[in-house]
Order: structure tokens, then sequence, then C-alpha cells
């Protein structure tokens, strides 16, 4: 019996000797809050997985994958899940396990990057600015007393501050809290979505994306985008990813420094976190200072047609067939970094 | 540089032109980001207004297989006879088959206006059936009125919370939409008044008030009989009109009807309603009377959206009407919706906590529920959906943002074990929000002192928990809780039935 890695191996290789050729399965869908959102981008990608000559398998996930997966026999499984399941290592253990090759980030790199309070941990841990913040679970809520360090937390991080269900990939559950009275229903509120929470100094600035994409292995920052919102209600944040509700620039129009120190941010933190294939690393340009904050990293980036990683990419002159490419050949190269879990 | 801006016009790099080989197996093509910037360019004004995608994403998770839907607004078309419908289909196959196949005339074949006449005759008018306009679905009354009345910018006036269906028509005409709170005699017409007042002083006159004056979706009031009259009154002083939309109205479980406000004024009022809740949906078949001026102009307006309704549905709706009393099915159906409607009332007392409140409707199809201010119901809905449950957020029925602590619940679309088994979920994760809101505030777990300023006002309306003697004296007129209820719909009187 061959061992998980040698059946990697064995698929990647043969993959590799079809040239152009693989049968792909497409992983979307699921249950999480951005099924949706998921949907659109794995229709894209199918789409441009055709143009390029492969085999398309859409697997819409949910509790028959691994049966799917085992008739199928994919090649390679591109994953384009977005949040709970799919962006948070749960899907890529089971890849593991059944030894099918897989697009983007490991499972260590997953379980870290989507849980904004490990992800900041470890940016903090190697002195990667990060806002400040302070996390706590339900537990802590229930059985430690966590509500009578509210007042010390809220004092240290001052207001406004954000409040962040820990694993959700979109802006639900973010709500800003502009005093005291309304930190218990922000709470309650990022409760909904996660058993962990983050409270989190609002610094308020240039809302910037840095898209990652590996290219012959070597991962490359693309160029900037800029998110500018067209009014200044800067508290709605589920009303400023609408068509229309905020605009985006790209390249971003910054001073040469800063792009590239924003750049450089997002590098490092691709590499702390032990991430592949691509990746989205959003950053906040505080108005004040002129400090450059990173927010956290999206394993598995949107690739809908309004999505920032594909505008970014077009900016640098690669098309979303071109994209969606180098996103499956760099599994071939990342599967080993993935199985002995780099961190 | 925007994307939409230098750029656009100019195919992506490397991108060239649409090439077949842009083509889905499907036929149709997916755009592109930059395809998306460049016809953005090329949209009108009135697309801009959307609603929140993280609602709509979230309200896309309810249909899934494995969730107990208590967010759709169906009605339960599982009891119609599948041999009835062939022997109907059978029927206009070999009698109509070539004219139900053809255009028909705008304003709807008079077959279908006869049938339409004994609808409103049970609902209590008397009506020449060559004054009605068919329609496709009440909706497109709807959006009749709106084409036919409004300019860019013209004030529309409706109950708040109102029809989330009837949002987006507003919007796509650029209406500005005045909400008028409710309380559970419906639309509040004093302060309609001043809201009038208010909006005269500023130089501007509401073109139409929409209404649905009976078992009101989403709130699930009736308009009471004093309000009605009110109503009419103000339009006539003012030379209003008033939009009423009455798709329930035969939908009633307990009590008497109650005139509609078309038979009280007819010079004021237009009336919509349709065939889809006392038949079916899947027909797209309702109707329309206006003052004759009105009605020429919806006339020609709907020769632009449609030329004319389904010929085939409207054979299929006289062939229902001649194959026997079209009331028995209506029968059929309030049967089963009084008791799901009484289920939900009796779970939603067992299973949700003090600090609930929700309407007692009288007929319809709706529940509207109230969670104290410091639950957001949108949030709500995620924790739910873990559960696999699912309601409307009640933020979807206003467009103000308001209704943020509410949630609409229906009682038609789903069995009755499904709908306790709902409430059961839904209630247990409002508990738990409550009790953690407590714990977060140092209050015993249940308090909302600290959210909800008018709780202690609420409190008087508040009929007693099962099991505490009934109080009458909930039923009492609305006292000093109206100010504050003017956020959202408030308590019913009755929040367990009698009996």
């Amino acid at each position: 019996m061959s061992t998980p890695d040698d059946t990697r191996a064995a698929r990647t290789g043969a993959a590799g000797r079809r040239a152009g050729g693989l049968r792909v399965a497409v992983l979307k869908g699921g249950r999480s809050l951005e099924r949706h959102v998921s949907l659109r981008s794995g229709a894209r990608v199918e789409d441009a997985l055709e143009r390029l000559g492969h085999e398309v398998i859409a697997v819409d996930v949910g509790p028959d994958l691994v049966a799917r997966l085992s008739s199928c026999s994919p090649d390679i499984a591109f994953v384009a899940l977005h949040g709970r399941d799919g962006e948070d290592g749960t899907v890529q253990e089971l890849l593991e396990v059944m030894g099918i090759p897989y697009t983007g980030s490991g499972v260590s790199a997953c379980i870290r990057a989507a849980d904004k309070v490990l992800a900041k941990h470890a940016m903090r841990d190697h002195g990667i600015p990060t806002p400040d913040f302070y996390a706590f679970n339900e537990t802590a809520l229930n059985t430690l007393g966590a509500a009578q360090a509210l007042p010390a937390i809220e004092d240290r991080l001052s207001y406004p501050i954000v409040v962040k269900p820990a694993r959700q990939g979109s802006a639900l559950g973010v709500k800003f809290a502009r005093c005291a009275d309304d930190v218990p229903a922000a709470l309650v509120a990022a409760f909904s979505y996660d058993r962990k929470i983050l409270l989190e100094r609002y610094v308020r600035g240039r809302e910037l994306a840095v898209s990652i994409l590996e290219d012959g292995g070597v991962a490359r920052a693309l160029p900037i985008v800029e998110a500018v919102p067209e009014q200044e209600d800067f508290y709605d944040f589920e009303a400023r990813y609408e068509i229309g509700r905020t605009h985006f620039v790209c390249p971003a129009e910054l001073d040469e420094a800063i792009a590239a120190r924003a750049g450089e941010l997002a590098l490092e933190t691709y590499a702390l976190l032990g991430c592949a294939g691509f990746a989205r690393v959003d950053l906040i340009l505080a108005a004040e200072s002129d400090e450059l904050y990173v927010l956290e990293l999206n394993p598995i980036p949107g690739l809908t047609e309004t999505s920032l990683l594909p505008q970014a990419a077009e900016a640098a002159g690669i098309s979303f067939d071109e994209l969606v490419g180098r996103v499956l050949d760099a599994a071939g190269y990342s599967s080993e970094a993935k199985s002995s879990g780099v961190t | 540089m925007s994307l939409g801006g230098a750029e656009s016009g100019a195919h992506p790099p490397g991108q060239g032109p649409p090439s077949p080989a842009d083509q889905r197996p499907g036929g149709h093509r997916r755009s592109t980001t930059r395809d998306i910037e460049r016809y953005a360019g090329l949209f009108a004004q009135r697309t801009k207004v959307m609603r929140s995608s993280a609602m709509r994403d979230l309200m896309a998770l309810t249909e899934r297989d494995d969730i107990i839907s208590l967010a759709g607004g169906l009605p339960d078309t599982s009891t119609f006879p599948p041999e009835s419908y062939a022997a109907l289909m059978g029927t206009v196959a070999s009698e109509s088959c070539a004219r139900a196949l053809q255009y028909g005339p705008t304003e709807g074949i008079a077959r279908v206006k006869t049938c339409i006449a004994q609808v409103m005759a049970a609902e209590g008018m008397a009506i020449d059936p060559d004054e009605v306009l068919v329609t496709t679905g009440g909706q497109q009354v709807i959006d009749l009125v709106c084409k036919t009345l409004l300019d860019p910018g013209d004030v529309v006036v409706c109950e708040a919370p109102t029809y989330p269906g009837a949002i987006p028509t507003f919007c796509s005409y650029q209406a500005d939409i005045v909400g008028i709170a409710m309380d559970r005699d419906g639309m509040r017409v004093g302060e309609l008044e001043a809201t009038l007042d208010e909006l005269q002083r500023s130089g501007r006159r509401p073109k139409f008030i929409y209404t649905v004056p009976n078992f009101h979706n989403p709130a699930g009031v009736t308009m009471s009989l004093a309000r009605r009259r009110e109503l009419v009154r103000i339009a006539g002083e003012r030379e209003l009109l008033v939009l009423e939309d009455n798709p329930y109205g035969l939908l009633r479980y307990e009590g008497e009807p109650l005139p509609t406000l078309y038979s009280l004024d007819d010079e004021f009022v237009i009336y919509a309603s349709t065939f889809s809740k006392i038949l079916s949906p899947g027909v797209r078949l309702g109707w329309t009377i206006a003052p004759a001026p009105i009605m020429a102009k919806m006339q020609i307006g709907k020769q632009g959206s449609d030329l004319c309704s389904s010929s085939i549905s409207q054979y299929f709706v006289s062939a229902y009407f001649d194959a026997g009393p079209w009331e028995d099915y209506v029968r059929s159906l309030l049967e089963i919706y009084r008791r799901r409607r009484d289920v939900m009332l009796d779970a939603l007392a067992e299973h949700f906590p003090r600090e609930a409140d929700w309407t007692h409707p009288q007929g319809g199809l709706f529940i509207w529920a109230t969670m104290p201010s410091y639950i957001d119901t949108t949030d709500l809905l995620a924790r739910a959906l873990r559960e696999q449950v699912a309601f409307v957020p009640g933020r979807a029925a206003f467009v103000d943002g308001r209704g943020g602590s509410d949630m609409r619940l229906n009682f038609s679309g789903v069995d009755e074990d499904a709908i306790r088994e709902g409430i059961r979920r839904i209630g247990e994760v409002v508990r738990e929000q409550v009790a953690m809101y407590g714990t977060l505030t140092g209050g015993p777990p249940t308090t909302t002192e600290r959210a909800a300023p008018d709780a202690g006002a609420r409190e008087t309306e508040r009929t007693p928990r099962p099991g505490a003697a009934a109080d009458t004296a909930a039923a009492a007129p609305i006292t000093a809780a109206e100010d504050d209820l003017a956020k959202v719909v408030p308590i019913p009187a009755q929040r367990k039935r009698a009996g």
C-alpha cells in the first residue's frame, strides 16, 4: 500500500505527463455562508479550465464529497470554496487523506489564515504590523467571566472598535462599536458566526488588497487594488461590497515606497502562514501615520467577475484563464510543502 | 485609474474581443471583470438601487434542501389535485386550443373578468367586469401603477414594514419611499397625516399611498375599519391615490371580514388582487380596477410591458371557474393554513423567550416577530442556518435600515411538524443570544433593560405567558407605548389564542 505522499507524487506525475489534459474536480458551493460567491467563483473556474483543455468535474460540496471524489478519481482538485469547510482546512484535510492533489494552501496554512485570531497572533509574534486586538471565545464568556474584562479591553483599544467573528470570510458579522453601549450587541452579532470573536482597534485609512500568485514556485505580489467607498459610511461594512457602492482602483495610486512595502508585508504574511498557490492579503494604510497594517489573509480569494484577485491579475496582464492555469500549475510545486506542514 | 474609466472600451490584454472560444457550452458567455465595469457604465441610474449582497447571499442559503424554511412566502400548491389540473388543461385543449395559444386582448379575456367579478363579489364588491384589467400577477399592478404615476424622485408612501417585493419596483422607478409605522390596527393614519403635512410644507405631494390592509405581508396585521375610513377620507380630501393591494383578503381564519378600501371609495382607490393565493401563483394572473383615466394609462403601460397576460393561463382559470365552485378549494386551503398558523402561534408561545413579541394574524401567510433590540436578525439568520432553519430578516421589508430586530415567519409553505421544529430551533438560538447579552451586560440572563428602553412600555401590552391567567386588559387600546412602537410593528394584543 502506498503512503498518501506516494499517491500524490504519482498522481501529480501522471498529471504532468498528460500535459494540459487534466481531469480536474472543481469544488464549489458547500454549506458555508459564502456558498453563493463560491458557486460563482467555481463556475468561472470551470469555464476557464475547459478553455484550457482540461476535463472538468463540477462538484457542489456536500455529504457525498468523499464518495464523489472516489468515484470520479480526478487528477487534481481545484478548491473554489470560500468560508467554513472550504477555506479553513477541512476540505483540504480530506483531500490529503484521499491523496488528491489540490490547488491553493495546505491544511495548516488554511487553518491559520482562516482564523483571524491565529493569523494575527502569528503576525504579531513575527513583527508584522496588525491592529491591536483581543479575542475571546464563548467559553471565556460563559464560564470565566470574560464580560468583566470588557472595560479593560475597551480602554486599551479605544473607540471605535471593530468586532469580528474569528472565522468568517466576508463582511458578515463585522460590526463597529462606537462606544461601550454598542459592544454587547456587536459581540452577540459576531458570536452568531463563530464561537470565537475578536475586538480590534479600528484603523482609519485606505483599504488595500495585495493579491499573491505563484509563478514557477515563486510567490509574487500583483498590482495593489484599493477599495474606495463611494460614501463615507464606513460603519456599514456590508453595504460596501456592492457594485456601485465601492469602486476599485488598480493599480492603487500609492507612493512607490508604500506600494513596495505593502507588497513585502503581504509576501511576508503569505510565507509566515505557509500559504501556497495564491492568496489575497488585506491591509490598511493608516490615514494619520502612513503606517501599513495587515488585517487578514484570504487563502482562497474570490474568483468572481468582481473579485479583487482577478482584477489585480488583469492589471498585471494576466488573463483569468492564465490565472487559473497558474494556480493549477502551482498545485504541483506546492504539494511537497503542504505535506511537510512547513510553517 | 479606475477600471471603468480610461480602459473601458479596451479589451483586457491578451483577451481580445469576445470570441467563440469564450462561449460556454450552454451558449451564454461569462463576463470578465472588465466586462462588468464596461457594461456598468451603460446601466441606468435606477439599477443602482440594490439590496445588500450579504442579505442576498444569506437568503440564497435558505433554499437549501436540508433547511426548514419559514422564509418563503409561498402558498401550498401541493393540495391541488393533479387530476383536476390535467382535466382543466384537457378542457383548454379541447375547447380553446387555438385561442389559448394565441395573443389575447391587453385588458384580459372577457370570461376571466367575470371570474374576477365573482371573486370580488365574495369580498363584498360589486363591479362591472368591463372595468377590470387582467395583469400578470398582482406584482404587475404595482409596476403599472408606478409606471403610470411616478417620475424620478416622486414620493410613494407605504407601510413600514412594507411588502418586500414592492421595494424593488418602487426603487426601479426611483421613487422616494416614505414609510409609515404600523401597529395592531395597521398603518397609523395619524402619523400618515403628519407626514403628509410635513411633505406638503416642503412642497411635495406623494403620488400614491401603497397599503396591504388585510393580513399584511410581512407584518401580519389588519387595518381596522376606523383606520380604513380615515385613510379614504385623507385620500379624498387631499386627492391622493391609494393602491390597495389585497392578495390575502379571502384567507381569513377568524373574525369578520372588513370592507375593502375600494368598497369605501372608488374615486381615489386603485384596487389590486390576484389568483395566486386562492388558486395558483403559477398561473401568474392578477387584476386591477382603477379610476378610468388611470386605467387607460395602465393599459398602454401593459402593452409596453407584455402586450397581454398569458392566454393559456387565462383559459385555464376560466375552465377552473366553469368546472365547479371555486370557493371549495379556498375553503380547503383555509383549513390547512388556519391549523398551521395555530401550530406556529403555539410553538412561538412555547419556544420563544419572554423578550420576543409577535403578531397574531387573523389571516394571510405571515407572522411578524420582534426580538429585543440588541439582536440583529440578519446575524441571527446566519446562526439559525447552522441549525438548519431560516426566516426573513426584518430589514428586508424596510428601505431605511429599520427592522433590524424583526423577522418574518411564513406558516403556509411547510407542514405542521416542520413549523413546530423550525420555531423550536429559532427559539433556541434567540434564547442563546438573550442569555449571552445578559452575561455581557452583567444583568440577569434574561433582562432587556439596557438595550431596550421601551421594555417597560412593552410590558404593559404583554399578554401573560402560557400558564399565567388570561389577561383581557392586554387588548386595551394602545397607550403610552405608541411612540416606542413607531420603530417597528408593535406587540399584538392576543399573545395566545383564547381557549
